[in-house]
């Protein structure tokens, strides 16, 4: 009977999107393009500023054989010119680099705003449902922090990463250069690395998984101790309250340290075994040297190649668990993003009529997912341009009628049709200029009345603004403002009093022009001179359209010219508040109840 | 300033003193004075790791003098046996190295986390402690950014502090070593050193204010998520997606720009960084081969001076990767701190007591709310506005009071000020007999609750919800049903899947907003105040509903004799923003508030006698409702 029941919700979003690491950036950079954008050229700049890393071990080859140890003496000429090309070419390659990194950055950057763009359109594009299973410091978290993590990632790590491997590669080939027998034996030594590394990687990421996830709900806890400080203070539970944010800070931390203690464990083995490789080179090539297949300068530059080997080893272990963080990130984007729609967009729309529109309940059955069944069967006609109340006992059903009039969901069984198209064919944009619904919260926007009542409409101004709330007889209210149109409303609309965020919310429902009204709870909340602007506005608002209002107060069922009565998700009566009361049903008795506790 | 004289002592501010390099001391001094076992651990493991490849540089150069020249050019009998002791060696210093890189990037992960964790905690704390006002006057997603990005911006720097600590003790130790093998080729190796510190003091100069506009891009984009997602139901009934998001796609082009530019930096400042150390490298080189030359040098002693300086070349980077991310931390600091340092506008609270206040006027102890002269003044758009003028009330226990009055003119103010949300500007505030600016919260919270209009949900369970206190701690099962029995909820309750275990959603979205009105009812009605606030409290309910929660109030359930003692049994005193007639009529004593003031109190008949106003008032519901 409870009318949202809760539990495990299988239309919420997902922790984390369960790709693969590789699959997991391959999606990641597919659905941010601009990141691939003149990436060609990036990574040419980028090899030949890594190439630059290769200047000094070849000079110093070459300085040792040819000039240190030239067979007839020190020649100091030699050293001098190959020191100074040496020189010109690292400064070459740093200005490369300083390219290469530029233009990642600004592609990087482009790609994540596409990306935050991306996850903060789908969130508005969710079913209501499916937004609220998710709490709302988690979904901010998925367009901020966990984006944050992969431009971290990219621009610090990543591309130090993507030029360490190349480093590794053009250091291969030029120890090849001077002995292949050396690099394989470096290679060899390396091999545990490369067979332990996938586990690793594994673990790493679910550890890193956990660490997203855990600040996920570390700005949620954060967010409800901000929106609900009032209620905080008024009972005097900070203590309380700083302990669970304590709690949620704390498991953050916790998951954080024991995520990069792996990662520096495993990655220091890299520099274990890339020390080793040193001392082996230092072996090998002495007897290698020994046996007259090696000069000195040709070993010089191999051991100071290595050097170059073991840097990027090293880097990884800078950088390594960061790929991890940023993988975390990125999943959690991407399964937002993977979460489906659960009110999709029709593939082919169906235009809604122009001129006034009619609604039919048509055979409409609805259970809120995993919950029990809350509409049985509602089968009614409601014609243009008529006010129709709907009332019933809390948990009847009756707002979850609004819902589906509205189309924040879709019937199980049955089909709301508005104007004849079934609404699950009609386009978003076109549904929502001719069917609009005031919500029983009246939310606004942290801006000014004027701003929040020509919100829905793009290109409204103050004039428009100020005409809706004279056509709704509420020119006297506006010009009690202080500062008229232009005074804030605060965060959430919590400056004005309930009732008159009621009044902005008519006033930008009004402005909206819609033909469908969808009023839930509308006249609740409200103190008696702004009741009675309410109800006058309301009926201006609903003059000449048709109004589905989900009410409380039986006074406003008396004004109507259709009541729905329902009971426990069945509609048991239909007709005038006359005839009801005349009928003496379940309508009959919830008015003589309300008369009595009222008078 | 008079005012800060009068305190004893000058508080402990969060803020950084002012200069770029004051500023930096500070922040990396205090977090690491803050977690000292742990950073000894890190900067020990990274002086190690500086030490070891420095070693590793070192024993390259005696192995080249040693055992590669001789041995390759054939000049003396080198034995298998030197060669595998070389070998051995550098190994070892391998181990070393690779055991002293972990443990240096676990124990700095660790204080990186803790300062981290620190600067959220305080800062979430202080959001606690910061007056309503306060909160009103800032965004949420700023809040939310401050406690996410920007402590982890301020914490940023510690995990590569103790690495740049390191690679001093290695530059030091280097210099010391080429000194040794050569004093010319030392004295070059150490002209490093003024030019990694020129390039790094411009880098971070340019740093700075791009880093700074960055955070507070960041913030921004947190806000219109914030605000977008928290008005989600609204932007979907609306059909507004579209324009939320060009107001993200703005936001996001803000942050895109600033990012670029911090990025763009240190693209250019990175490579300079590690040009330096080629440099000298060559320099090294050249200069050896002419000492070489003239018989004034050893080739081992060019070649360990030129592989010490390549080793550095990389730990010479991580410099710079700190001082790169020190205006970062400081601007990050920077952000949370004046959170931290904000004024309370709290005036003396600092003498705070439990139960009656000393210096109390005789009868403050019996009345259940007496306001003397209490003012409230705040800052609006244009200068002070005055909220509340001189207001007089005294009601005594068990007392229904219903405050009256067209929209603003002060009554969710009154209640405010009543519950101890908003301190009074001037006057005397006692409610329970506690002087409520003398009071701490907990302790008021004992005697009174104040159901807001909002009706607040937290995530969490029913129980938790009603109880406001973890499990195992608080009300009774028995309480908690109690209450949830007379605020006519339990019916609802029992319904769920699990009861009082029942999970709410983030706000309470899986209940109706009568449902969390009767939530909120019953979470002040289980700690059985003495004084319960009602503002607007019963607005979503059936008036049949909100009559019978009215009347339960009066039977006060069943206390037992411990209660009694403290007076709890007796029937609450109530003061309650109402609306309808039934409700007013209800009462025991109306006070109509107009612009401020206290302009009538009385019963419903002498109001309805001599006050125009507040007849008009319960007219304007009447005719309504006919």
């Amino acid at each position: 009977m409870s009318e949202r029941a809760t539990g495990t919700p299988t239309h919420a979003i997902a922790p984390a999107s369960q790709l693969g690491l590789f699959a997991t950036i391959g999606r990641g950079i597919a659905t941010s393009p601009a990141i691939k954008r003149g990436i060609g050229l990036t990574l040419v700049l980028a090899i030949l500023g890594t190439a630059g890393q290769l200047v000094v071990p070849v000079a110093v080859q070459h300085a040792t054989d040819a000039g240190l140890l030239a067979p007839d003496g020190v020649d100091v000429g030699v050293v001098v010119r190959t020191a100074l090309l040496a020189l010109v070419l690292a400064v070459a390659a740093a200005a490369f680099t300083m390219l290469a990194r530029s233009r990642l950055v600004a592609a990087t950057e482009r790609g994540l705003a596409q990306l935050r763009v991306a996850a903060f359109e789908h969130v508005h594009r969710l079913g209501v449902l499916t937004q609220n299973t998710e709490r709302r410091g988690s979904l901010i978290s998925r367009v901020t922090a966990d984006v944050d993590t992969v431009a971290i990632f990219v621009q610090w790590g990543g591309l130090s990463l993507i030029l360490a491997l190349l480093q590794i590669v053009l250091a291969s080939v030029a120890i090849a250069f001077y002995s292949w027998e050396l690099l394989l034996l470096i290679w060899a030594c390396l091999i545990p690395m490369i067979l332990l590394a996938p586990r690793a990687q594994r673990i790493l990421s679910s550890r890193y998984a956990l660490v997203r996830l855990r600040a996920g709900a570390m700005l949620a806890a954060v967010s409800e101790s901000v929106v609900g400080a009032r209620t905080i203070k008024a009972y005097g539970v900070q203590e309380r309250t700083g302990r669970r944010l304590d709690a949620a800070v704390t498991e953050q931390r916790d998951a954080a340290v024991r995520a990069q203690t792996i990662a520096a464990g495993a990655f220091s083995v890299g520099v274990l075994l890339s020390g080793f490789a040193l001392a082996a080179v230092v072996v090998a090539g002495t007897y290698l040297g020994i046996g007259g297949r090696l000069s000195v300068g040709d070993l010089l530059a191999v051991l100071f190649l290595t050097q170059l080997f073991v840097q990027p080893v090293q880097m990884a272990t800078e950088t390594l668990n960061q790929l991890q963080d940023a993988v975390a990130g990125w999943r959690r984007v991407l399964s937002l993003l993977e979460t489906p729609i659960s009110v999709p967009e029709p593939a082919a729309p169906v235009p809604l009529p122009p001129g006034p529109l009619g609604v039919r309940v048509d055979h409409v059955s609805y259970s809120y997912p995993d919950g029990p069944r809350v509409l049985h069967d509602v089968d009614v006609d409601l014609p243009a341009g008529t006010r129709v109340v709907v009332v019933g006992a809390t948990g009847s059903g009756k707002t979850t009628l609004g819902r589906l009039v509205t189309r924040l969901v879709d019937p199980d069984d049955g089909a709301i049709r508005v104007g004849g198209v079934d609404l699950r064919e009609v386009a978003d944009a076109d549904l929502r200029r001719r069917v609009v619904a005031v919500t029983q919260e009246g939310h606004l926007f942290d801006t000014t009345v004027g701003d929040n009542i020509t919100y829905a409409v793009p290109g409204a101004g103050p004039a428009q603004a100020e005409r809706a709330l004279v056509e709704l007889g509420l020119a006297d209210w506006l010009a009690g403002l202080p500062l008229g149109l232009d005074t804030p409303v605060g965060q959430r609309g919590e400056s004005l009093s309930a009732g008159e965020r009621q009044l902005v919310a008519l006033a930008r429902a009004h402005l909206v022009g819609a033909d469908v009204l969808v009023l839930d709870e509308a006249t609740s909340a409200v103190d008696p001179a702004t009741e009675l602007r309410t109800s006058h506005a309301l009926a201006r608002l609903v003059d000449g359209r048709t109004s589905i209002t989900v009410a409380h107060r039986l006074s406003t069922a008396q004004a109507a010219d259709l009541v729905l009565v329902i009971d426990v998700g069945r509609l048991v009566e239909i007709g005038s508040h006359a005839e009801l009361v005349a009928a003496d049903g379940e309508y009959a008795r919830l008015f003589r109840a309300w008369l009595a506790a009222t008078s | 300033m008079t005012g800060a004289q009068a305190l004893p002592r000058e508080p402990q501010r969060y803020a950084l003193p002012p200069g770029r390099l004051r500023a930096s001391l500070a922040l990396v001094g205090r977090g690491l004075r803050a977690h000292p076992t742990t950073s000894w651990v890190a900067i020990g493991a990274s002086a190690v790791y500086g030490v070891s490849s420095v070693a590793s540089g070192w024993l390259l150069g005696r192995v080249t003098d040693r055992v590669i020249l001789p041995g390759i050019r054939g000049d003396g009998g080198i034995g298998a046996r030197e060669i595998w002791l070389s070998a051995l060696a550098l190994a070892g210093v391998a181990l070393v190295t690779a055991v002293s890189v972990a443990l240096r990037r676990i124990y700095a992960g660790i204080v990186a986390y803790d300062v981290q964790a620190d600067h959220r905690r305080a800062v979430t704390r202080r959001y606690l402690e910061l007056p309503l006002s306060w909160h009103r006057r800032r965004p949420t997603g700023e809040l939310l950014s401050h406690a996410s990005s920007d402590a982890e911006a301020a914490a940023s720097v510690f995990a590569p502090v103790p690495l740049a600590i390191g690679v001093v003790v290695m530059l030091a130790v280097a210099a010391g070593a080429m000194l040794a093998a050569n004093v010319w080729l030392g004295v070059l190796g150490l002209a490093m050193l003024p030019l990694v510190a020129v390039s790094n003091a411009l880098y971070e100069r340019a740093m700075s204010p791009a880093v700074a506009l960055a955070q507070a891009r960041r913030a921004e984009v947190a806000d219109v998520a914030h605000a977008s997602f928290e008005g989600a139901q609204v932007v979907k009934t609306l059909g507004t997606a579209e324009l939320e998001t060009a107001a993200f796609v703005r936001a996001t082009d803000d942050l895109r720009a600033a990012n670029t530019r911090v990025g763009r930096v240190s693209a250019v400042f990175e490579p300079v960084l590690s040009l330096i150390p080629t440099i000298v490298t060559l320099a090294v080189i050249v200069v050896g081969v002419v000492q070489v030359a003239d018989g004034r040098a050893a080739a081992g002693g060019v070649v360990t001076s030129a592989f010490l300086l390549s080793i550095m070349a990389g730990p010479v980077g991580a410099i710079g990767y700190v001082l790169g991310q020190l205006p970062r931390s400081i601007v990050g600091y920077g952000r949370i701190a004046r959170v931290i340092d904000a004024d309370d506008d709290r005036r003396g609270r600092a003498g705070e007591t439990s139960g009656a206040a000393a210096g109390a006027d005789p009868g403050d102890g019996t009345a259940a709310v007496r306001l003397a002269g209490a003012t409230l003044d705040v800052p609006g758009p244009r200068g002070e506005v005055r909220l509340l003028d001189d207001v007089e009330l005294d009601v005594a226990p068990g007392t229904t009071v219903a405050v009256v009055g067209s929209t603003g003119c002060g009554k969710s103010t009154l209640l405010d000020v009543l519950g101890g949300l908003t301190p009074a500007s001037s006057g005397r505030v006692v409610v329970a007999g506690l002087d409520v600016e003398r009071t701490g919260h907990a302790e008021l919270a004992r005697r009174v609750a104040y159901v807001t209009q909002e009706a607040f949900v937290f995530s969490g369970s029913v129980r938790e919800n009603v109880a406001l206190a973890d499990e195992g701690a608080g009300a009774s099962d028995a309480e908690v049903w109690d209450a949830l029995e007379r605020a006519r909820l339990a019916d609802v309750v029992r319904e769920l899947p699990e009861g009082l275990d029942t999970e709410l959603g983030e706000r309470g979205t899986s209940f109706s907003g009568g449902q969390r009105q009767r939530l909120a009812i019953a979470r002040a009605l289980v700690r059985r105040p003495r004084v319960l606030l009602l503002d607007d409290a019963t607005s979503a309910l059936d008036p049949a509903v909100e009559g019978e929660i009215l009347a339960s109030l009066g039977t006060g359930g069943s206390a037992d004799g411990a209660d009694a003692a403290d007076g709890a049994d007796t029937a609450p005193t109530v003061v309650m923003v109402a609306y309808r007639p039934a409700t007013i009529t209800r009462a025991d004593l109306v006070v109509h508030v107009e612009g401020g003031r206290v302009v009538d109190v009385g019963t419903v008949p002498d109001l309805l006698a001599r006050d125009a106003g507040f007849a008009d008032l319960l007219q304007a519901y009447e005719r309504d409702r006919s």
